[in-house]
Formats: C-alpha cells, structure tokens, sequence
C-alpha cells in the first residue's frame, strides 16, 4: 500500500476531473462557451508531457553520470510517454482551435513550439533506431537529450518574443488567472495535471520495466 | 596545455582544408548553382520576406553540407590516432572554431552572389553583417556538435537534417527577424537586445558542446 498509493491517487483523480470536467460550472464566455472544459484535457496534456520530458532528460543526465542501462531505458521511455502526452496534447488543441480560432492550425508561437517539440523528439527516436550497439545508443542519445531539451526551452522562451500569441496572457489576450475569476476552475486543473503525470509516470514504469524483462529474456 | 592542443587541431584543419581545396571549392559551387536555380525560378524578388527567407535557407542547407564533413569523413583509424594523441575538448574547441570560420567566410560570399544576381535591398550593413557572423557561427557551432553525432549512427546524412533542423529553428527565427530589420534600415544599437540573444545562442552552444562532447568521444 505504502509503495502504490500514488497510482490509486493517479486513477481518483482522473475519475474526479473526468466528472468534476464535464459537470462542474465553468465561467460562461463569448466565443469559448462549453469549449472551455478543454482546459482540463488539452493544457494539462502540456503540462504533463513537459514535466515528462524534463524527467527525461534528468534520467539521461544521470546515465551520463553513471552509466547504468536502466537510467537510459528510463530517459527512453518517458520521452515516449511524454511524446504521446504532446501528440494528445497537439490533437486536443486543433479540435479546440477549429472551435475558437474558425481553423484547426494557425500561426501561433506556442503551436509551432508544440510542433517544434514533437520534431524534436520524433528525432530522438529516429537516432536511438539507427545505432544498433546498447551502449553507444544510450551515451549517443543522452547527449542528443540534453543538448535538445536545452535548445528547446530557449526556443520555447525566445519565441513568444517574435509574435503574438492567441493564446490567453500574450498579445493583450486576458491570461488564466484572469478569467477564472472563481477559481473554481482551478480546483480541477491543477488536480487534472498532477493525475494525467502521475498516470504517465505509471505507464512509464510499467514499460520499462517490461523492456528490462524482455532484455533478460532475450540474451 | 588545452589552448595549446586545440592551435595545433586548428592548424591542422586549415593545411587539411587547403590540400583539399575541391571540398570548399564544392561547397561553394553547391551554394552558387542554388543560387542560380532560385534566380532563374524567381527572376526578381521584390518582396523582403521572400528575399530574406531564401537567402537563409540557401545559406542554411549550404552549412549543412559544410559541416557535415567535419566528423562523417574521418576514418575510423584517424578518429582512433586523434584519440590517442588529443583529448576531447581540445578536438571539438578546434572543430567548431574551425567550422565557424569556415561558414563565415561562405556566409560572406555567399552574400556576395546571392545580392548580385537577386539584387541586394539591404540597407543597413552594419546590423546586416552582425547578424551574418553570429548566424554563421551558431550554425556552425550546432551543426559541429550534430555532425558528431550523427557521425556514431547509422544512415548520417539524413540524421545530420533531421538531428539539427528543429534544434536550429531559434537561431534561425533571430537571424531572420535581425536582418529583416536591417533591411527595413534599423539601426544596431535598436536592435541590441536581439542581438544579445543570438550572442546568448551561440555560447549556450558552445557551452554545451564543451561539456557533452567527451562522452560521445570514448568509445
């Protein structure tokens, strides 16, 4: 019980946000309406797959620091976990754009960040497929971890600079913290960020440690 | 000791380069038939998005290909005799000086052509050359480290594209607004901020580089 009561925290709290998401009173807004429940889906899935990638690259530090297999497999796979978080994420945002914005993508600093990120990662992966020694691809692909995560978080902080943004709290659009002047919408959202992570860091957990038994059992 | 070392790589770079004239001679044959090719596709190019925007991208597939070659075409045995003889940092301090003349001088040049068959609508030289040479030496800088890289894999060449485009769009958005301006007639000292932020760019690379380079080294 001591060791897995974060995972039944993770599926109550998922349960809470599928309810309280879809039931609860929200702010009623022009343009946004009902569509404002996305907030507990898409921005969360932003949340989630950087906090995912930023374990990520924590775990590829440490293999460079220790050269331990598992640190490698678990930098992989929640970089995987968080690219499905950003893939959810990029999909729930273009319904929601097609609703608010009349178009599912448009020109916008955090979308090309969004899109920024998946290529980012998509590489990662294409790199860790063609080097075929175990050793050599974690040392290669840590390195590529690290070097990627820092260019992207200066992108991701250089580019709102450019343009502005439709998003709330640029370009003289009211910020989060301005609408929900109730916070009522926030006793979901933060609940909603921590779930969706915690469900994330499960899975991740469960592949790896399929992919260690799968080693075992294969050499 | 490591100053010493990476002078002596650096001096070997430049008589390795100079005995290979063909493969700079190529680089730039390369940039000027794109060059032609645009201009005959295009004629004349009146609008200064377009403009810029091409001369980047030309300039960018070209440092592509030129730094591509500073770790893919060493041999085995070489890297091996480096190893011995030079310790990492030295190798890819002398590697990215190198690189970021190299590309200087090609970014220079290819200024030179691109401007005289697209006619050149720059008006302010000043910020016009800051932003070339620090554009050219984040390039380079970037470029280097992903050349080593992808040099560990298999299938490099298209590794190099896919490892470096999306960690180069931040640079790439700063040098194409930078010199955007400096076509629009802005003065440097209005623009100093980005140009910080490129310098910024460019040592964060470096930096980074620095640190992560010896462990992709040791084989």
């Amino acid at each position: 019980m001591r060791k897995h009561w974060w995972k039944a925290l993770s599926i109550l709290l998922i349960i809470y946000v599928l309810f309280a998401g879809f039931i609860f009173e929200v702010p009623a807004l022009p343009i946004l309406h009902e569509t404002i429940r996305n907030l507990y889906f898409h921005v969360t899935m932003w949340f989630s797959m950087m906090i995912l990638m930023t374990a990520s690259v924590v775990y590829s530090i440490k293999y460079l620091s220790t050269f331990e297999r598992k640190k490698d497999i678990y930098a992989c796979e929640a970089a995987n976990i968080g690219m499905l978080f950003g893939t959810l994420g990029i999909v729930t945002g273009m319904v929601w754009a097609n609703f608010t914005w009349g178009d599912w993508w448009v020109n916008d600093p955090k979308l090309n960040g969004a899109a920024a990120t998946l290529l980012v990662y998509s590489a990662y992966f294409i790199l860790r497929g063609s080097v075929d020694d175990e050793d050599k691809r974690a040392r290669i692909s840590a390195v590529y971890n690290v070097f990627a995560y820092t260019l992207l978080i200066v992108f991701l902080v250089v580019l709102p600079r450019m343009t502005d943004s439709l998003h709330p709290g640029s370009g003289g659009n009211p910020g989060f913290s301005t609408y929900d002047i109730d916070s009522n919408m926030r006793l979901v959202f933060y609940p909603a960020v921590i779930g969706w992570t915690l469900l994330g860091i499960w899975i991740m957990q469960l592949k790896t440690r399929l992919k260690i038994l799968k080693e075992k059992l294969y050499k | 000791m490591l100053y010493n070392e990476t002078l002596h790589l650096l001096k070997k770079e430049f008589t390795l380069e100079w005995k290979q004239k063909y493969a700079f001679s190529g680089i730039l044959l390369y940039i000027a038939s794109t060059i032609f090719v645009c201009y005959l596709s295009f004629k004349k190019v009146i609008d200064v998005d377009t403009w810029n925007a091409l001369f980047w991208i030309i300039l960018l597939f070209g440092s592509i290909n030129a730094v591509a070659k500073s770790f893919l075409q060493e041999t085995e045995g070489k890297l091996l005799y480096y190893y011995t003889v030079a310790s990492a940092e030295a190798i890819i301090l002398s590697k990215t000086i190198y690189n970021i003349l190299l590309l200087i001088l090609l970014g220079l040049l290819s200024f030179g052509m691109y401007s005289l068959v697209l006619q050149d609508i720059v008006a302010n030289y000043t910020l016009f050359l800051t932003t070339l040479i620090l554009g050219c030496s984040g390039l380079a800088s970037t470029f280097t480290l992903i050349s080593g890289i992808a040099s560990k894999a298999n299938n490099s060449s298209v590794l190099m594209a896919i490892l470096g485009f999306p960690l180069i769009l931040p640079l790439l958005l700063m040098i194409i607004r930078l010199s955007k301006r400096s076509i629009l007639n802005l003065q440097l000292d209005q623009n100093i901020d980005d140009i910080l932020i490129l310098a910024l760019l460019n040592l964060i690379t470096v930096v980074l580089s620095y640190i992560l380079f010896p462990y992709l080294w040791r084989d």
